[in-house]
């Protein structure tokens, strides 16, 4: 088994970025220009990168399946970016923040690539508000903060409850900036179906036109994968629609390892299904666990009747509800990690205690906080012996200052008001912490070859905390790139254009063309999202939030024999040179199906509970911690990072042992 | 169009000064026209006034002249660019679910203000020009008399009930012209604040005081010729 | 509920295009109104039709990409929210839907219902950004305070998502509610100061260079935007244009 090479730079981890920047191979400016380089995806990551690369100089082609840079799915992020700038002045500091993540990833995440996110950090902020972000503001005119994810400072920033869509559009209006310079060649609606190899380095990408399904070829000195999470893999999660995992897998399959496939982040605080024909899932901001208490009916007849309809949940009595998470976790109650609560709210709906149609919501209540606020402000505005009613409205002006775009949005959904009767929540799938491995200079094992943002795997170990994964990409495509890049391309510079004309290229395209026929001429019987949402079934019972070893292998079978399936009976209306939305869907379910069974295999293989991976085989059997998460340390204190051998479940395991110099490790503990 | 006029927003800023202008054209217009509901002698010497005093006659006129002209062809104008940029349309286009039915026909109550402008000069100031400046009679006096001729032709031409009609319909459509134009017209020149509550009140108010005193006076002479 | 649906359907760019129509049934009240067309689409699919092809991704509205023209008004009959946020319980039981493309002649259909705004990206790239470099050695956030009600409304103007409802909408096809907005959010932060006059000539002129019609200020684009994006926008960018012109 061969040693992944990490290439963490020696010295004390403070100052091992500094350092390292000293003494990095740099390209010179005039050099710059004889550089192409390829950026695929244009979210926070792959958008900061992009503009960031073309004012060093570098040529810049970028490609998004989207019309537009400014909608990729970073634009989605409510809460905020952390940072560690401590204008707050409560303590917070570069290594608070470093060891917050590390803890927060479950101890899963590597040292090195941490404290260098902590240590950027700032520099974002400073970024984007020279940008023109508009961060919200105290009446002083400075930054405001608020804080996040039960972390014990104010360290985020935030725009609304809108701070993707804010820092995507100044990472989009710095790209725009360098697309009228002439330095990035932007490629709206292309998506990239391969990546093509010269000599062991990735050379170019082939791609397909989206409008006139042309497929073309491109060249570069070096490609950069920024292509975001996997999470539709379980078809309905927060995901935009066409979010996608294969730019990741195409070059999977030509090398590069794919690390910790199974750590997931199931998010609890999502409005439920309604129904079969449910397409996605709408997250709402995990704030609202600061003022809602999360309960389900205490007596199985009750929640069947409020399944039935015939019962609502304002009829049952105080006495008989279940505040599920205060009573299991006492010291941080509604409060706990997102892992934690979402396997909570599982665990009591697979008892039977659900609260909707489908049996698979909770309610997040916020009957208390109103009537806590009432009387705040009752007491605030000198009214005695306030009524009940006083005192409501009282409290319901406060919630609806807090939350009155989320239960807005809520109550446009599901068409019910929060105010007034309980909000149903259920965990859905949400963020991917794995993705393609990458060393400290976030190259895959591909030489040439770059995976920054979601798409990698580097920062968050096992559980990402709140706000992290604004800073995440932002700090990869801004602050780290375009430093480690030139290492790289520094021996580039007397290599001239890369011709497209190659038999390397030739073969690319034409087994692309050939994927793409095969699916315009098959004539099945199924629809792709009926074997997506076949898929997404398998995943969310058998590797969803609690996995065990009989239901990993039976999904690994079941996705196999799926697969088996898709590639006899799938249908793709429409041709191929035409704008066709069946056959895009096609070529990105084809890599689910194959991504889904790595997934399984590596959570069969980590037999440990770590952050968002939930083995039920390993909880803690005794003592105050009985049934809870029990990580192993001694045996997986590892990256699982998986080579590709022609089938997923012929996957080689390669490990890249953890190193704890600077943290020590603990076992989480929210009792 | 070429300098500053060649752009969208410059073109919208010009048709709001002109705008403005022929709003303030207009209370003066209608000011004198009131005077004849209660004052022969009063009108008479203001229509005298009007018509013969240089500064009004030369400087004025043309300025208002060019006003109105402006007025409509940059309105023409800019209705042409749009139909450019709007070249299919919708099969089904509910505009009434965001907007006024005025704001949306602007050009079709300008075309009903334009013909109602023909008729007005063919009325009015045809034969004012035909008496003063071809026949050379700057007296103003009614013919054979001693007395003006201004208050006696306004009542004749109000005898005919399709005139008065045609007046009251123009003023109708005015009105809603106004009705948007007037608020308009601050919003395009970058007004938008605090205040713009009552400029659309006072839009409002503007837009129906003022066709409602033309159509007063209309109706006033045909009754009581 | 059971549905008749009248659906602009256009091959591509070249083909005339028509309305055709559909019947959907059992359509619950829950479903949102692109899911109404997830089941149209399979039952096409089904049937070896092609389906119908619109623009859509995050489905929770923010993303900007769903686009179409409902019952006569952009993103249909609710207020506040895109297509995708639009839920079946807005019909009735035997509704007749008409569903068109977003129309302007800046915005050509590619196919069906799906256009191009990358109009809206080419006035972004004539102006819409502050000329700084990723140096991380720009001063300090917290270096220039920016008054809480400026920075308020520069984050009111900058949640514009790009949709396009506003020119669909226009009876003139003007982009000026999207420029305006831009514009806006530079000329209330100091750091947008800088570069204000080029940037909202540059950005006017391409507006214009684009094909979009002039505003006459119907206010029918703010109505329905979904992101309730203010009129008082044009009206400072046609300040910020007369200061620069002047």
């Amino acid at each position: 088994m061969t040693t992944l090479n990490s290439k963490i730079p020696k010295g004390p981890i403070k100052d091992k970025w500094t350092t390292y920047k000293d003494k990095i191979d740099l390209v010179n400016p005039a050099n710059k220009r004889n550089i192409d380089v390829i950026v695929v995806g244009t979210g926070l990551a792959g958008g900061s990168a992009a503009a960031s690369l073309a004012e060093l100089g570098y040529n810049v082609k970028a490609f998004a399946y989207q019309d537009s840079p400014r909608r990729a799915h970073s634009i989605a992020a409510q809460g905020g970016i952390n940072a560690a700038k401590n204008y707050q002045g409560d303590g917070d500091s570069t290594y608070r923040l470093f060891y917050d993540t590390v803890k927060g990833g479950d101890y899963r995440s590597r040292e090195a690539n941490v404290h260098r996110l902590a240590e950027v950090s700032g520099n974002i902020i400073d970024q984007c508000v020279a940008q023109g972000v508009p961060f919200a503001r105290d009446y002083g005119g400075l930054l405001d903060n608020r804080s996040f994810g039960g972390v014990l400072v104010s360290r985020t920033f935030y725009a609304k409850g809108q701070t993707g869509q804010q820092l995507l559009l100044g990472a989009y209006s710095a790209m725009n900036r360098q697309i009228a310079r002439g330095k990035i060649e932007m490629h709206n609606r292309h998506e990239m179906l391969d990546v093509v190899l010269v000599d062991g380095k990735a050379r170019g990408i082939i791609a397909r036109n989206m409008i006139t399904g042309e497929i073309q070829r491109h060249s570069a000195h070096a490609v950069v994968i920024a292509s975001g999470g996997y999470g539709n893999v379980y078809f309905l999660s927060t995901n935009a629609m066409g979010s996608n995992v294969t730019a990741g897998w195409k070059i999977h399959k030509k090398g590069a390892f794919f690390a910790n496939p199974c750590y997931t982040q199931i998010h609890p605080t999502c409005i439920p299904r309604s129904g079969d024909y449910q397409s996605k899932l709408t997250l709402m901001s995990e704030s609202l666990r600061n003022d809602g208490r999360i309960w389900v009916p205490a007596k199985l007849e009750d929640a069947k009747a409020i399944q039935e309809g015939k019962l609502k949940a304002t009829e049952i009595a105080e006495e008989d509800r279940d505040y599920y998470l205060e009573r299991r976790y006492p010291a941080f109650g509604n409060l706990v990690p997102r892992d934690v609560a979402s396997r909570a709210a599982k665990e009591r709906c697979d008892a039977g205690y659900g609260v909707n149609a489908t049996g698979e919501a909770v309610y997040l209540d916020f009957a208390a906080a109103i009537e806590r606020y009432g009387k705040e402000q009752a007491k605030i505005k000198g009214i005695d012996n306030a009524s009940a009613s006083e005192i409501y409205d009282l409290g319901q002006a406060v919630v609806e200052a807090k939350y009155g775009n989320l239960f807005q949005m809520y109550e446009k959904i599901v068409d019910e008001n929060p105010y007034k009767t309980p909000m149903m929540i259920y965990p859905a799938t949400h963020y991917t912490m794995g993705g393609v491995w990458v060393d400290y200079n976030l190259m895959t094992t591909i030489p040439g070859c770059y995976c920054i943002g979601e798409a990698n795997f580097s920062d968050h170990g096992a559980n990402r905390l709140g706000a992290s994964a604004l800073m995440q990409g932002l700090a990869d495509g801004y602050f780290v790139l375009p430093y480690t890049i030139g290492d790289y391309l520094s021996d580039d510079i007397r290599t001239g254009k890369i011709p497209t004309d190659s038999p390397e290229f030739d073969e690319a395209e034409k087994s692309v063309k050939e994927l793409i026929n095969f699916f315009v001429t098959n004539k099945g019987k199924h629809s792709v999202d009926y074997y997506h949402k076949k898929l997404g079934k398998i995943m969310w019972d058998k590797v969803g939030m609690s996995r065990n070893e009989k239901g990993l292998k039976e999904a690994m079978a079941e996705i196999k024999a799926l697969r088996e399936d898709f590639w006899k009976n799938v249908t793709v209306p429409g041709n191929s040179n035409e704008m066709n939305p069946e056959l895009e869907k096609a070529t990105r379910v084809a890599d689910f199906l194959e991504l889904g069974e790595l997934f399984a295999k590596d959570a069969l293989n980590r037999n440990e509970s770590c952050g968002g991976h939930f083995r039920e085989e390993s909880v803690e059997l005794d003592g105050e911690q009985e049934g809870e998460a029990k990580r192993n340390d001694k045996d997986f204190a590892y990256v699982s990072a998986w080579e590709y051998k022609g089938e997923p479940g012929d996957a080689v395991l390669h490990k890249e042992e953890l190193e704890f110099n600077d943290i020590e490790l603990k076992q989480r503990s929210y009792k | 169009m070429s300098g500053f006029l060649s752009s969208s927003i410059a073109r919208k800023v010009a048709m709001a000064l002109s705008a403005l202008f022929l709003i303030f054209f207009l209370i003066m217009h209608l000011s004198v026209n009131l005077t004849s509901l209660f004052s022969e002698t009063l009108f008479n010497h203001l229509s005298h006034f009007m018509g013969t005093n240089p500064m009004v006659q030369f400087v004025l006129q043309p300025i208002l002249i060019f006003g109105v002209v402006f007025h409509f062809v940059m309105g023409f104008v800019l209705e042409l660019k749009n139909k450019k940029a709007t070249a299919v349309k919708y099969a089904k286009d509910n505009g009434a679910a965001n907007s006024t039915w005025s704001s949306r026909n602007m050009v079709y109550s300008g075309l009903v203000i334009l013909a109602f402008i023909v008729l007005h000069f063919i009325d009015f100031w045809i034969p004012e020009l035909n008496t003063k400046y071809i026949h050379g009679d700057m007296s103003g006096l009614l013919e054979g008399t001693q007395d003006f001729r201004y208050f006696e032709e306004l009542q004749h031409k109000f005898v005919n009930p399709l005139r008065v009609l045609a007046y009251v319909v123009s003023f109708v459509l005015l009105g809603l012209h106004l009705s948007h134009g007037f608020q308009s017209a601050f919003q395009s020149m970058g007004f938008n604040n605090k205040y713009t509550k009552t400029v659309k009140a006072a839009g409002k108010l503007y837009s129906i005081i003022i066709p409602a005193g033309f159509v007063l006076v209309a109706v006033f002479h045909f009754l009581n010729h | 509920m059971n549905l008749t649906l009248k659906i602009w359907r256009q091959k591509n760019a070249d083909d005339k295009g028509q309305l055709v129509d559909y019947k959907v049934t059992d359509i619950s009240e829950h479903m949102s109104f692109l899911e109404m067309m997830d089941v149209l689409n399979e039952q096409l699919i089904n049937k070896g039709e092609e389906p119908v092809a619109f623009d859509h991704d995050c489905r929770e509205g923010i993303c900007g990409m769903c686009s179409m023209y409902i019952n006569g008004e952009a993103h249909g009959p609710d207020r506040g929210i895109t297509t995708c946020q639009l839920h079946m319980r807005s019909f009735k039981d035997g509704d007749t839907i008409h569903i068109e493309p977003f129309r302007a002649t800046a915005f050509p259909v590619i196919k069906d219902l799906v256009v191009d705004r990358t109009a809206f990206d080419r006035i972004q790239q004539s102006g819409g950004y502050i000329s700084v470099n990723t140096s991380g050695n720009t001063q300090d956030a917290n270096a220039t305070p920016i008054s809480k009600i400026d920075a308020d409304k520069a984050m009111d103007a900058a949640t514009c998502i790009g949709c396009g409802a506003c020119v669909a909408t226009c009876k003139n096809s003007s982009a000026m509610l999207f420029v305006g907005a831009k514009v806006s959010q530079y000329a209330l932060l100091p750091q947008g100061q800088v570069e204000a006059t080029e940037r909202v000539l540059n950005m006017v002129q391409q507006m214009d260079d684009e094909g979009f019609g002039n505003c006459t200020n119907t206010g029918a684009c703010e109505v329905e935007c979904p992101k309730g994006i203010s009129l008082e926008n044009i009206a400072r960018m046609n300040r910020e244009f007369l200061k620069a012109s002047l």
